[in-house]
């Protein structure tokens, strides 16, 4: 029966954090039981059994990160029930296949020496039906995972485990399918010298740790790993600012009466709400800035998706209203606060995090005057909200006190103009004070 | 005060076998030019531009469209003592002149115990990405450098391409010269005066210690712009640059490996049985204990060359598909930049 692997849950996603085992070993495992939760760049999933059977090892212990297309655990028919085969532990230790019938001698060599099964034959007059594509020779094909207990080295991890008498079995691989590499037995050397015992491997480690008197590491969650690299790429960006004031009088008294008017519905729209409608409304009216850089050209979005950045334990997450120029305000306030609710439960899912043309950024709520958003690539625009602040304005002679808020547009200035953007900054800021055109 | 120190001069590959063929056609009588169309019309690529007119038609002859009967006529006059350099239009044509080249050529000195020695000189280009469909695109350069009695010497810039050139013609065995159909025009900075390379050995063009690349000809330049590319990105690569495929200089690609751990080839021809395979065994066999992944292979997709634009692009390996693959052998996550 084949291995559970690391499935691809995302675009984006390179490997996976197996957080949390649901199922152990010996238990009955029915098709579609959830085995194990996943914790991807983007959300945390459920790893879902394709077979039915025994689970019979776990092939890592929770926390760890795993590749891709890694065995994670083994389902069989329960004759092979393995206990502590879970890595990073020492994995040959507890060899598992070695009463099975497999076949020793054949496995581990065709791994490494296996043809590039895509070739199409050479006979063939192949390019009519398929483009060719310049061919790489694998190292070894995705569908042979390594066999548990198989211990993968590189030469010169050997050769310098030898020189430094550390034994290749206590330490885990990180290299491609497991293999340790001269990293690895770096670190190994590393340790051993700078400590008596081998140290664990990498784990779940979720505490800081004090690495001198003044500082302390701490580990980092996927999403903020990801927040991290994609805010990083974005600052390649050229981009720039434009602020606006916003008088949120009426859009204030709007909400009220709009919150009055739904009172018997049980829904209840913020000024956040609003924002989001009005971007919509004024993003279908100026398509160019619904649009993104993409390898030399700009992709104009058909759709108005919105994002809204939320703020959660674990980091930023922007899950996404998708045409929310076609829906009603009642509408986007409840689908903004069950998106928001399942940020924060983590159990966002990918499509709700996808496909967003423009972002919202809010900070009103902490008192924040006015700030920038950094850019959400590939979209072309973010809106920084602050809070609303009481101003004082001279109104037909007399003195009034009037609710501004500061709108900041960051712009990737590769799609858009100072010019263009300022037009429809121009436009969002007149819809934002007369509000009734919003729900027009 | 100014100081004449002209030391070198930048001009394409193609005026640099150009300005060689010309030395030394005037510095020995024997180095005489043969192939189609390398008198009237001055080569097919222009290589042989007004060496007609200067030197004469027993000096630049216009051969018949005949490779096996031309190749064969230059072996002959090699055996009694010129220094025939043949000009073959493309390498693919040479497949109609190959019994003179493996069976003859390479084998005399051997068969008649030294007594002739075959100082010929077969130039051609190789090579595809010019939409000239798949009998006109390939690279066989494999064929010839797995003959011994041969020697193949394959130029990627234009310096090489006349100290090679220099040292192919005064070489007194049978040596195939490939060039390529993409680096005609390619420029470079060329010592001025007398260069003369040393046949058989590759040159390491960048320097690096994470991961060599090892290419020749085309391939070397693609190698060095992605070497240098992935430099933006913190890695360090070595290129090493082949610059004869037979002999082979193991020892260079060895002493590379050895430093870096890491190697890929990069190759125009097919994978299977291609150059790579030889260089990823030379490493095998060399420094096997070094090795810290499996040496990989970047080559052309196995099929006949397409004629259509966009397939013949495809098929072609190129800069994406080899930093895809360092990637790979370093374990890197790949970007997105690079789909």
């Amino acid at each position: 029966m084949p291995d559970v692997i690391m499935p691809r849950l995302s675009d984006t996603m390179e490997e996976g954090e197996l957080s949390r085992w649901m199922k152990q070993v010996g238990d009955e495992i029915h098709k579609g039981d959830v085995l194990a939760e996943i914790e991807t760049d983007k959300a945390t999933m459920d790893l879902e059994a394709f077979d039915n059977g025994v689970l019979e090892q776990l092939l890592v212990v929770a926390g760890t990160l795993v590749p891709i297309g890694a065995p994670v655990a083994r389902i069989g028919d329960g004759s092979n029930i393995v206990t502590d085969g879970a890595r990073p532990a020492a994995p040959v230790a507890t060899a598992a296949p070695v009463a099975t019938t497999a076949p020793v001698a054949t496995t581990a060599p065709a791994a490494d020496a296996a043809a590039p099964a895509a070739l199409p034959a050479a006979s063939a007059p192949a390019p009519v039906a398929v483009a060719p594509t310049a061919p790489t020779a694998p190292e070894a094909p995705a569908a042979t995972p390594t066999p548990t207990g198989e211990l993968r080295t590189s030469p010169l991890a050997r050769k310098i485990g030898r020189e430094h008498g550390i034994d290749l079995h206590t330490i885990a691989g990180t290299g491609p399918q497991g293999r340790i590499t001269r990293t690895d037995v770096d670190t190994a050397i590393l340790a051993q010298a700078s400590a008596a015992s081998v140290p664990e491997p990498v784990a779940a480690a979720a505490a800081p740790t004090a690495v001198s008197a003044d500082s302390v590491t701490v580990p980092v969650s996927r999403i903020r790993a990801v927040t991290a690299r994609r805010l990083t790429e974005s600052q390649a960006v050229p981009h720039f600012f434009l602020t606006s004031v916003v008088n949120v009088e009426r859009l204030v008294a709007f909400r009220t009466d709009v919150n009055a008017s739904l009172e018997t519905v049980g829904s209840k729209v913020s000024l956040n709400d609003l924002f989001v409608r009005a971007c919509a409304v004024v993003l279908r009216a100026h398509p160019e800035v619904n649009a993104s850089w993409s390898d030399g050209v700009i992709l104009r979005h058909n759709h108005v998706n919105v994002g809204v950045a939320v703020a959660t334990d674990d980091g930023l997450l922007v899950p996404v209203v998708a045409d929310a120029d076609q829906k009603s305000l009642a509408a986007i306030a409840t689908e903004t606060r069950a998106l928001a609710g399942l940020a924060r439960t983590g159990s966002l899912s990918l499509a709700q995090m996808s496909g967003g043309t423009f972002t919202i950024s809010n900070l009103g709520m902490f008192g924040i005057d006015s700030f920038t958003a950094v850019l959400n690539p590939p979209e072309a625009g973010i809106l920084a909200i602050g809070a609303a602040t009481e101003v004082p304005q001279v109104r037909d002679g007399q003195l009034v006190s009037v609710p501004m808020v500061k709108i900041t547009l960051t712009v990737d200035h590769r799609v858009l103009d100072g010019a263009v953007a300022a037009a429809f900054l121009r436009d969002l800021t007149q819809l934002l004070e007369e509000p009734l055109r919003i729900v027009l | 005060m100014t100081t004449e120190v002209a030391t070198t001069r930048t001009i394409t590959y193609r005026q640099a076998l150009n300005e060689t063929l010309r030395a030394e056609l005037e510095r020995d009588e024997k180095v005489f030019l043969v192939g189609e169309e390398i008198g009237v019309f001055e080569g097919s690529y222009k290589i042989t531009a007004g060496l007609l007119e200067d030197f004469g038609p027993d000096r630049v002859l216009d051969a018949p469209i005949a490779e096996e009967g031309f190749v064969g006529a230059a072996l002959g006059a090699a055996m009694l003592g010129m220094r025939p350099v043949v000009e073959i239009m493309t390498i693919n044509f040479s497949l109609i002149a190959i019994d003179q080249i493996v069976n003859h050529a390479a084998k005399m000195r051997s068969m008649f115990a030294g007594q002739v020695s075959i100082p010929l000189v077969i130039r051609m280009p190789g090579g595809g990405g010019q939409q000239l469909a798949a009998t006109h695109s390939q690279n066989l350069e494999v064929w010839y450098a797995h003959i011994p009695g041969l020697k193949v010497v394959a130029p990627s810039t234009p310096a090489d391409a006349k100290a090679l050139l220099t040292a192919a013609i005064r070489d007194d065995d049978p040596v195939i010269f490939l060039e390529n159909l993409s680096l005609y025009s390619a420029k470079g900075e060329v010592p001025d005066g007398e260069q003369v390379a040393e046949i058989g050995k590759a040159a390491v063009v960048k320097t690096g210690t994470d991961l060599t690349i090892v290419s020749y000809s085309r391939g070397t330049t693609t190698a060095l712009e992605v070497a240098h590319q992935l430099e933006a990105e913190g890695l360090s690569i070595e290129v090493v640059d082949l610059r004869s495929l037979r002999p082979l200089d193991r020892d260079t690609i060895c002493a590379s490996v050895k430093k870096t751990g890491h190697a890929v080839v990069f190759e125009d021809d097919w994978l299977s049985y291609g150059i790579g395979a030889e260089i990823s065994a030379t490493i095998g066999e060399g420094v096997f204990d070094f090795l810290d992944a499996p040496v990989r292979r970047v080559a052309a997709a196995e099929v006949p060359l397409p004629y259509a634009k966009a397939l013949e692009k495809a098929a072609l390996p190129n800069a994406a598909d080899l930093a895809k693959v360092v990637r790979e052998v370093l374990n890197i996550s790949t970007t997105a930049n690079d789909k």
